[in-house]
């Protein structure tokens, strides 16, 4: 028992982000901007790729007008946005209405707040970090509901009563399999679990494994309970253009719209961040591989600035690799049915994710 | 709603996921309330302006009610303020997607009027242009329903495939949906110099581009369990309702005119009619990409027969029809079109009737939507193939 606690990583949770100075209010407004600033920007990149990748695998080219290869047609669709007229259905529930795209953006930009990025590029390490991250991200959800009644369409209250009885059953898997890699850490603090699984040796090997290995069935399952959350196809019932219009979005026009574009968008990168942290070892280039002058645990940590940029390439990489994974399943599935997603959940998923978790507890205790 | 009896209204085809919604409900203390939502006429799924009204439990269908008629171009009265030859640029566009099939009803039904000899030459090259013109139908289709279904890309590439077949009758009618290629006694001018080579060389390659729409639509487990068992139509009740075409050879029935009352030099050549079995939507997905493919052999043997010769007869100036009438069917790609014609020995008929597969199919619509959940509702329609502008003339 105190062996095992011995090989716990030194430092649990609190670790210092970069942007942490001495003086108190500056280092609060960095970290403010920063997240924001992440928050609105990597979305685009994840969006830019998905014209791209869609439009290269449907047998066209995607966006090539607006600014060098397309690369600024999402920022063309925001200024188009923000001229739109905005209308608001005369029978709307006003306040519902106007709120909602706040309610749902405003989490999903809170996420950003925890997630790390590279060698002390975080805003902030929580000691509950991977907690917060999908309390928070799942608070979206009543924006989305608030959207669905408050739009006075049928067509949205399908949507919205189909998007919270997806994240009802969706939120179990996913919390479950994300319990697993926790307590094969040891840490809900983020930081900590890329730091674990730097230390998660191969025995008699000084080659770390990541918990992908170990823990493939959990991946998988948090992958596609991420799908759901965020409804991406072959899960947007509760979108679903081809039944309910666009569902809670129907009534939306302008800059109400493009939030909830970019909740999705922002969810989407935040989600694939989560992945990349719980599964995919963070920021290591390969397992065994250090990044050039860090010297930290596992060659992750304490790097000077070429290495902090590195690991922040390599990370976004990474996201953006499962971004292109998510882009690939929308284009080469169809939708799911809303009955068949909830007893895919209940039936498969929720059993499955109890099997993994308890197959990793007794491999932590054994 | 008490006095309604949940289990009486759901039909047992339906769905995987039946038990678990009855569950939930059949408890008896749970009030839910009847609403009624109005899909159409504006609505993606049924493209066109076609209105769907549907008397909704949560998301499972109580009654369906189609309303039609927001289409409505009153084809059949112009008709009669028209002559035969600009009847067929009228009837090429009730159903925009089978243009040439339409126009070849009328000329048809004109020459049988007139008793008139129809050279080989032009007779083959109408069928060549009829089975190409059913194949731009049908991938049409294959791209819509699998939208219709959340797969975004077999819509690309059937447009792909689409685009090399209208290039091609483009060369030879000028026209990519309204080919107005027909005239009484045969086609307007020959086929330019050349296109039976490219339209052979086209066959094997959309041939080999099916197989996509295999791995991507038919082979795909979600797409089967969307459309497995989902509206299944037993063969009587198709009969009943007069739907033809894909929908009815779903049941199992290869009712099709082609073979049945062979027009033009159908009966020379071998013609496949392929059929399903219990006539639900993966069943009339698969008989329309079946059709395709049947298409496509008979592409195949035109090409050996295509006969030298004219291709048209010197025609009056002013045609006028014999007094009496005549009613033509030909299998079109959506089913059985027939026009009914009756002529006082005027230029313009006195009256045109058209019997259009759209309208028949749809009326089965009710049927088959009772019962069903939403999305399936989506499922159902996208499978019933119709186009709005056939329906509602």
């Amino acid at each position: 028992m105190l062996t095992a606690l011995a090989s716990l990583p030194t430092t649990i949770g609190q670790s210092a982000s970069i942007l942490t100075l001495d003086n108190f209010w500056v280092s609060v407004v960095l970290k403010i901007l920063v997240t924001i600033a992440l928050a609105f920007t990597l979305p685009l990149v994840g969006g830019y790729l998905e014209h791209k990748a869609m439009g290269r695998l449907q047998d066209r080219r995607g966006p090539v007008a607006a600014g060098p290869f397309g690369s600024l047609q999402l920022v063309a669709d925001g200024i188009k946005f923000v001229q739109k007229e905005e209308v608001v259905p005369r029978a709307a529930d006003r306040w519902a209405f106007a709120i909602a795209p706040g309610v749902a953006l405003v989490p999903a930009i809170l996420v950003f707040f925890v997630l790390p990025l590279g060698p002390g590029v975080w805003v902030e390490d929580l000691e509950l970090g991977l907690f917060y991250a999908l309390a928070i991200s799942s608070v979206s959800v009543i924006g989305i509901l608030m959207a669905g009644w408050g739009s006075a369409n049928k067509f949205s209250l399908f949507g919205g009563i189909r998007a919270a009885a997806q994240l009802i059953a969706y939120e179990l898997p996913l919390i479950l399999a994300a319990a697993a890699v926790a307590l094969q850490a040891g840490s809900l603090s983020l930081v900590s679990i890329v730091e674990a699984q730097a230390g998660f040796m191969i025995p008699g090997t000084d080659i770390n494994l990541w918990y992908v290995v170990p823990q493939l069935l959990g991946f998988g399952i948090f992958f596609v309970a991420a799908l759901a959350e965020l409804s991406r196809p072959p899960f947007d019932m509760p979108i679903a253009d081809s039944e309910l219009v666009f569902g809670y979005m129907t009534e939306y026009t302008g800059i109400k719209f493009a939030m909830f574009l970019l909740t999705e968008y922002a969810g989407m990168i935040s989600m694939s961040a989560l992945m990349v942290v719980l599964y995919l070892g963070g920021w290591q280039i390969l397992p065994g591989v250090p990044l050039p002058g860090c010297e930290g645990a596992g060659g992750l940590f304490d790097c000077g600035f070429w290495g902090g940029l590195l690991g922040v390439g390599v990370t976004v990489g990474k996201i953006m690799a499962l971004v292109f994974v998510i882009v690939w399943l929308r284009v080469a599935y169809p939708r799911l049915r809303e009955d068949q997603l909830q007893r895919m959940s209940w039936l498969i998923f929720i059993p499955l994710s109890l099997v993994n978790i308890a197959v990793v507890a007794i491999g932590k205790v054994a | 709603m008490s006095d309604l009896d949940v289990t009486e209204q759901v039909s047992p085809s339906t769905a995987p996921g039946e038990d678990l919604v009855l569950e939930i409900r059949g408890d008896g203390d749970f009030e839910t309330a009847e609403m009624s939502l109005s899909i159409g006429p504006a609505h993606p799924a049924t493209h066109g302006v076609l209105r769907i009204v549907l008397d909704m439990d949560g998301e499972r269908i109580r009654d369906a009610h189609p309303v039609i008629g927001y289409m409505h171009r009153g084809f059949e009265k112009l008709a009669e303020h028209r002559d035969y030859r600009q009847i067929m640029a009228l009837t090429n566009r009730h159903d925009w997607l089978s243009g040439f099939n339409n126009e070849l009803g009328v000329a048809l039904a004109v020459e049988r009027m007139l008793e008139m000899e129809v050279p080989d030459r032009a007779q083959w090259i109408r069928m060549l242009l009829a089975e190409w013109g059913r194949i731009l139908n049908h991938l049409m289709f294959v791209g819509s329903y699998a939208i219709e279904l959340g797969a975004i890309t077999p819509m690309f590439y059937a447009f792909r495939e689409r685009e090399d077949i209208q290039y091609l009758l483009e060369s030879a009618t000028g026209g990519r949906l309204h080919f107005t290629y027909n005239q009484a006694g045969g086609i307007k001018n020959d086929l330019p110099k050349g296109f039976l080579q490219q339209s052979a060389a086209l066959v094997p390659k959309v041939r080999a581009r099916l197989q996509d729409y295999v791995d991507l639509i038919l082979g795909n487990e979600i797409f089967q369990g969307r459309t497995k068992g989902v509206g299944p139509l037993p063969p009587e009740v198709a009969l009943a309702y007069g739907v033809t075409g894909p929908t009815l050879h779903a049941t199992g029935v290869p009712e099709d005119s082609r073979v049945t009352e062979p027009y033009l030099k159908y009966g020379d050549i071998d013609v496949h009619v392929p059929v399903g079995d219990n006539g639900d939507s993966f069943d009339r997905f698969a008989v329309l990409l079946g059709r395709i493919e049947a298409s496509l052999d008979m592409i195949d043997q035109i090409h050996d027969h295509v006969p030298a010769g004219p291709v048209n007869q010197k025609l009056p100036k002013i045609l006028k029809a014999p007094e009496g009438f005549t009613y033509v069917r030909t299998e079109n790609p959506l089913g059985q079109l027939g026009y009914f014609l009756q002529s006082d020995g005027s230029k313009n008929p006195w009256r045109m009737k058209m019997r259009t597969a759209s309208f028949s199919n749809v009326q089965v619509l009710p049927y088959l939507l009772r019962g069903a959940l939403m999305p399936d509702a989506i499922s159902i329609l996208g499978s019933v193939f119709f186009v709005v502008g056939d329906v509602d003339r």
